[in-house]
């Protein structure tokens, strides 16, 4: 993985590293993408896809209300709050 | 330099359950801050979603309603982005095996009948509300819409115009609230809407660069915004400039589109099968359930008031829109006995009491019950037609009294009563003596003149259709 990418993926996740920080990630993220690249040798002629590895399907839940929580323990825990509602640095409309 | 427009619409739509798509909090429109949260739509770590059946049932619903295909098999995954009105920094939605395909919506254009065709259908969770107004410096999260559950329905680029994607904004809104997925209230919110919009020169020539327009919160925002787009690319192509592929924010108060700032990321959602969520077959039984419950469609039930109750294709699509209107005018006919009689009270002096006060047909005081009593007395004529539309109507509407009632309080009952009508009759054919003479010698017109005579004297309650019988049997005489 180039440092390029690993610096656009950082920044996807909100990541800051200094370049020392990220240096040993290059590495070790091409040693785990190495692993995924040994996985597509196993022949899966005949095998199903799946996007779960758990055998179930079609879990629902009845529309009925349940009693929703008190909000003030979790507005307490925030890094911000005001009155009832959760406070963020403003966020300006996205243009130039 | 004159281009093709092409339009593609992606449209959300609030489904009508009681609670959340993944948790059991209730879905409330403009209640305390936070009222209506916990950690499954707070975000926090290890609560888990599950599917709110409902949801899924009104889902099938709307793709069945738009002709589409449910998919056999569905899941969800993860669009990943930061916004503070995305308290787990991803939005829970469907990428590769959405809940159906397919479908069209038919629309009427200048050269006829449309089909527009449909792409996908498939379910997500709202965000957040941020408010921004209440401080320079901070922006608040009100987190009782997030979790709230949505259908996107997205079209095929079918549209050519600005009219075309306000009529089928229009159909799809009354085949969504005909199936009774959503109430499509726009002021709640309930139905939002992002367009692609692309320019070309020749119908023969590969799709333009589409331009996304999202912040599109009515109807007329999508028309003008759709309108100023394709201006703008025309007028860019006409410079030599060349489109750029990018999302604009349409600015409502400026009546123009406004690009957002470019970053290269912005598009890069990764999305990922939800592991929280396993996947969904099709349920048979309940598609089944749904195709046989689905209730009549806009465009189905015009094409019946045309074929069977023998309306003009036009008062069939006014009377045929909205599920409310059918039921109330179909239950007036009913009482009436008279098809013709009932649309043309509904198509003018309800909808236009309708369109005056603002107001639905559930808002007034009206019923299928008054309106067929007051249809009545106006076609047996005990009162005029006149009367009972500009007088009796209104305060009917508002009052909800009985027409009868409001006839007889306000003298408006037409006197039919040959012995009064002789006496006027007599009187204005002394008192016109020259209009007498014209009538008598052939100015069949000026009868009516005489009619209106009579009118006035009995101060608008005579009935004018005997008056005149009247008036004719004593001239010829």
């Amino acid at each position: 993985m180039s440092s390029f990418d690993l610096r656009h993926v950082a920044r996807l996740a909100r990541l800051h590293f200094t370049d020392a920080e990220l240096k040993p990630f290059e590495s070790q993220l091409s040693k785990i993408l190495g692993f995924v690249e040994e996985l597509k040798e196993v022949n899966v002629d005949g095998v199903e896809p799946t996007s779960h590895p758990l055998a179930v399907a079609n879990v629902f839940r009845a529309d009925e209300p349940v009693q929703s929580l008190d909000v003030e323990p979790f507005l307490a825990r925030a890094p911000k709050a005001r009155g009832r509602f959760f406070e963020v640095p403003k966020i300006i409309e996205d243009r130039s | 330099m004159s281009l093709i427009p092409t339009i593609g619409l992606e449209v959300h739509c609030q489904l009508n359950t009681r609670t959340k798509i993944f948790c059991g909090c209730k879905l409330i429109f403009g209640g305390q801050p936070n009222s209506a949260v916990c950690p499954v739509c707070l975000g926090l770590p290890g609560a888990l979603p599950v599917l709110n059946r409902e949801a899924y049932r009104l889902g099938v619903r709307a793709v069945l309603a738009l002709n589409g295909q449910p998919a056999e098999r569905m899941k969800f995954d993860r669009k990943n982005y930061y916004y503070p009105d995305l308290p787990k920094g991803y939005q829970i939605s469907q990428y590769d095996e959405p809940l159906g395909r397919g479908g069209w919506i038919e629309i009427d254009t200048p050269s006829g009948i449309k089909r527009v065709r449909l792409h996908r259908a498939h379910l997500e969770e709202d965000a957040g509300k941020l408010i921004h107004d209440q401080s320079p410096e901070y922006s608040h999260v009100d987190l009782n819409r997030a979790g709230t559950p949505l259908i996107e329905i997205v079209s095929e680029p079918d549209l050519d115009s600005s009219t075309e994607v306000y009529e089928y904004l229009t159909q799809l809104k009354a085949i969504l609230k005909s199936a009774r997925v959503s109430d499509c209230d726009m002021e709640k919110g309930h139905l939002r809407c992002d367009a692609n919009v692309s320019v070309r020169r020749s119908a023969s020539d590969p799709l333009g660069t589409k331009v996304e327009i999202k912040n599109l919160n009515s109807f007329k925002a999508v028309k003008a915004a759709v309108e100023h787009e394709i201006e703008r690319q025309t007028a860019a192509l006409a410079a030599g400039e060349v489109i750029r592929q990018e999302t604009r924010l349409w600015d409502d108060n400026a009546g123009r589109t406004v690009a957002m700032r470019s970053k290269e990321e912005a598009h890069d959602y990764r999305y990922f099968p939800d592991p929280d969520l396993v996947p969904f077959h099709v349920d048979a039984v309940i598609v089944e359930a749904e195709r046989q419950a689905m209730p009549e469609m806009p465009r189905q039930r015009r094409r019946r008031y045309v074929e069977s109750l023998k309306l003009s294709d036009y008062d069939a699509g006014l009377l045929s829109q909205e599920r409310e209107v059918s039921a109330f005018f179909e239950d007036t006919a009913a009482r009436l006995g008279d098809i013709k009689a009932a649309a043309n009270w509904m198509i003018g002096p309800v909808f236009a009491y309708l369109s005056a006060k603002g107001v639905t047909l559930d808002q007034t005081r009206l019923s299928p019950d008054l309106l067929s009593a007051l249809a009545r007395l106006a076609l047996d004529n005990k009162m005029s037609f006149q009367a009972a539309k500009d007088k009796v109507f209104p305060e009917m509407a508002e009052s909800g009294t009985a027409p009868e009632e409001l006839m007889r309080r306000m003298g408006l009952e037409q006197v039919s009563d040959e012995g009064a009508l002789d006496v006027w009759a007599d009187e204005v054919i002394r008192e016109n003596a020259k209009v007498v003479e014209e009538v008598r010698s052939g100015k069949d017109t000026a009868v009516m003149f005489l009619v209106g005579q009579v009118m006035k004297k009995s101060k608008g309650k005579a009935n004018p259709g005997k008056v005149q019988t009247l008036l004719r049997s004593k001239l010829s005489s």
